[in-house]
């Protein structure tokens, strides 16, 4: 690994020289609205765990949906080509809806790759949104233990199906907020979880995606909202997403990453799935 | 699955006696700590405690489904996995109409017609399929003692002359429907429990609740001073389960309150200055949804029912399957009829809000 092919100092250490060639190598995943993509650096990244919070109705499981299904973009439309992993604790996943962002994501394809019907056969029957909805894997919880075996599990199942690159978590916040009454524990408890989230992400080269709700916390002598589960698990993530309504536009806000500056961009939520929002450029949709 | 027994579980011998010997009984005794307490609690290495988590986390974790089979199961179970509500544009805009196995909200304030709502829900669920319902029974849960028998049977006699006109169907479809009337949070608890079973084994095919709010006023102010735990957190929890595990659609209505400071609206960074100015508008003009965030996030579908402009309105304020669109809708003898079929575009702030402009007859 080192590239002077000196013994290294610390064993399990990494220069930062080959880490930058490591973090410019590393995918992204696109959240089908380029403004989005634009403010976390190219998209969803893998090896990071990211939080996605905002008020109910804002669309959070609408990009989780958006997400499990962009990770599967063959690789040579410019995707990642991989598999999702959908970790649903609410029951908000509709299969219907999954299937309509399939049809939206492949159309989008087709009008970028206009040749692309001249593929063999077995291009094509990659882009079916039956093909795509076999690529997510999920799993429905109904209690917070079940959401700490699921995540144990993962180790192994992540072993057995080296193809996923993407692994949604829709709640994070749901069980924990309803069904846990000892508060300190499940601070422990979440530091865990988050702890051996991030060791998947970057053992298995994938992304981990929290989606959180909101709660309201009195700050500077007001009520203000806030993604929930308190101040320790804030800490938790490497990167916060944070979406909105800012008059009549839904907005994404990144409000924590390790390299870039905090910025917001509108989006919109179509029939198609995420989307840049209309009013923002003239410019057309790209997925990719 | 969380109580799952290590018994049953089959682990390697030794860890099997280990967890026992410590009094770690089911999957959320072991789950629940952390590692590091783990090792605490059974006296051993890191090695052994991260093995009993991994086969005990196996074992309680649900199996995984591809969303293609998922996808299958749906359409293998037929209905199209909705309740039409005979309201074209409602039904259209929700994708067929009120989703089974999810929860639904209907929010508004008093007298807009949410149990009237209800009422032609219960009616559609107990018709039998040739004439679109669900041919099964429905359990009304009705807290505010708003059930009307006679205003159900003018509602099915104007919408469905033809059908109701034939002998002894409305005392079928009457007797279809199982009201109850809960006087306090225990004994809706209570009825809930007992009706998991019930549900599965009377064909129940609609379980209303009418209204949710109600039953927080039916609680005694006990001191729960600090906690900021919901009083209706097990009810959700069990009502959304309910809904999978039966596949059948469940409705709850809402009430609404006037804002309070309490109500945050911002997030910290957003708090720039523009506040001052729509403070004393909001607080005058605008209503909240009751029960709170915590319960808007756990709900699927939440319809708006509200008033502005001299009409009534039902908004679908928040769906998986569409965006957020509004109906004039009026109240007449057949039920609720929407006035238009062409949903109005709502964005912004206007999707969460709920106004009501009524009548005020002290005003004139």
């Amino acid at each position: 690994m080192a590239s002077s092919g000196d013994p290294p100092l610390l064993a399990g250490a990494q220069n930062a020289w080959d880490m930058l060639s490591d973090e410019q190598s590393q995918k992204h995943i696109t959240t089908g609205s380029g403004g989005i993509n634009n403010i976390l650096g190219g998209g969803i990244h893998c090896k990071e765990v990211t939080e996605i919070g905002g008020v109910p109705g804002v669309g959070k499981t609408q990009l989780g949906i958006q997400l499990a299904i962009n990770v599967q973009i063959p690789v040579e439309y410019g995707g990642l080509g991989g598999k999702a992993v959908y970790i649903d604790t609410e029951g908000s996943f509709m299969v219907e809806r999954a299937y309509q962002i399939a049809e939206g994501c492949i159309s989008d394809i087709l009008e970028h790759f206009p040749h692309s019907h001249e593929k063999t056969s077995s291009g094509q029957g990659k882009l079916q949104p039956e093909h795509f909805l076999a690529g997510i894997y999920y799993f429905r919880i109904c209690s917070y233990t079940e959401q700490i075996a699921v995540i144990n599990y993962l180790e192994k199942f992540l072993g057995e199906h080296k193809d996923v690159r993407i692994v949604i978590i829709d709640s994070v916040t749901f069980h924990f907020r309803q069904d846990f009454d000892d508060l300190a524990l499940r601070t422990r408890v979440l530091s865990g979880l988050s702890l051996k989230l991030m060791k998947l992400s970057k053992a298995y080269n994938l992304a981990v995606v929290l989606l959180n709700q909101v709660t309201t916390k009195f700050t500077e002598g007001s009520f203000q909202l806030t993604l929930a589960l308190g101040d320790s698990w804030s800490h938790s993530c490497t990167n916060r997403l944070i979406l909105y309504w800012n008059g009549n536009e839904r907005y994404a806000y990144l409000d924590k990453s390790p390299s870039l500056p905090v910025a917001s961009s509108p989006y919109a939520v179509t029939g198609k799935g995420v989307r840049d929002s209309v009013s923002s450029n003239g410019k057309r949709v790209r997925v990719m | 699955m969380a109580n799952r027994p290590v018994s049953e579980m089959r682990l390697p011998p030794h860890l099997a006696h280990l967890l026992a010997a410590r009094r770690l009984t089911t999957a959320k005794d072991v789950l629940s700590l952390p590692e590091v307490e783990l090792m605490a609690v059974l006296d051993a290495g890191l090695p052994t405690a991260r093995a009993a988590v991994a086969h005990v986390s196996e074992v309680a974790c649900p199996p995984c489904q591809t969303a293609l089979a998922l996808l299958e199961e749906r359409a293998r179970l037929g209905g199209g996995g909705r309740l039409a509500t005979t309201l074209v544009g409602l039904d259209e805009a929700l994708g067929g109409g009120i989703p089974l196995g999810k929860l639904t909200e209907v929010v508004g304030p008093s007298g807009i017609g949410k149990t009237q709502f209800c009422l032609k829900l219960a009616l559609l669920a107990a018709l039998p399929e040739c004439y679109g319902g669900l041919n099964g029974r429905v359990v009304y849960i009705d807290t505010e003692s708003k059930f009307s028998s006679r205003r159900m049977i003018e509602i099915g006699q104007n919408s469905f002359p033809q059908i109701f006109r034939q002998e002894g169907l409305a005392q079928k479809m009457a007797g279809r429907i199982l009201v109850m009337r809960p006087t306090s949070l225990a004994d809706f608890t209570k009825s809930l429990e007992q009706m998991k079973v019930t549900l599965l084994q009377h064909d129940v095919k609609l379980l209303l609740v009418d209204s949710m709010a109600a039953l927080t006023s039916l609680e005694n102010e006990k001191a729960t001073a600090g906690s900021r735990q919901h009083p209706l957190r097990w009810a959700l929890s069990f009502l959304k389960s309910i809904a999978e595990f039966s596949r059948i659609p469940v409705v709850v209505t809402n009430q609404v309150r006037s804002q309070s400071n309490d109500d945050g609206h911002h997030f910290s960074f957003e708090v720039d200055g523009k506040d001052d100015a729509n403070c004393a508008e909001r607080f005058d003009s605008h209503l909240v949804a009751a029960l709170g965030v915590q319960w808007a996030h756990a709900v699927t579908i939440r319809l708006v029912f509200e008033s502005h402009s001299g009409h009534r309105f039902i908004k679908v304020a928040k769906s998986p399957m569409s965006p957020a669109v509004a109906f004039p809708f009026s109240v007449e003898s057949s039920g609720i009829t929407l006035l238009s079929d062409e949903g109005i575009d709502v964005t912004g702030p206007d999707i969460t809000s709920i106004r009501c402009q009524g009548q005020n007859i002290l005003a004139r």
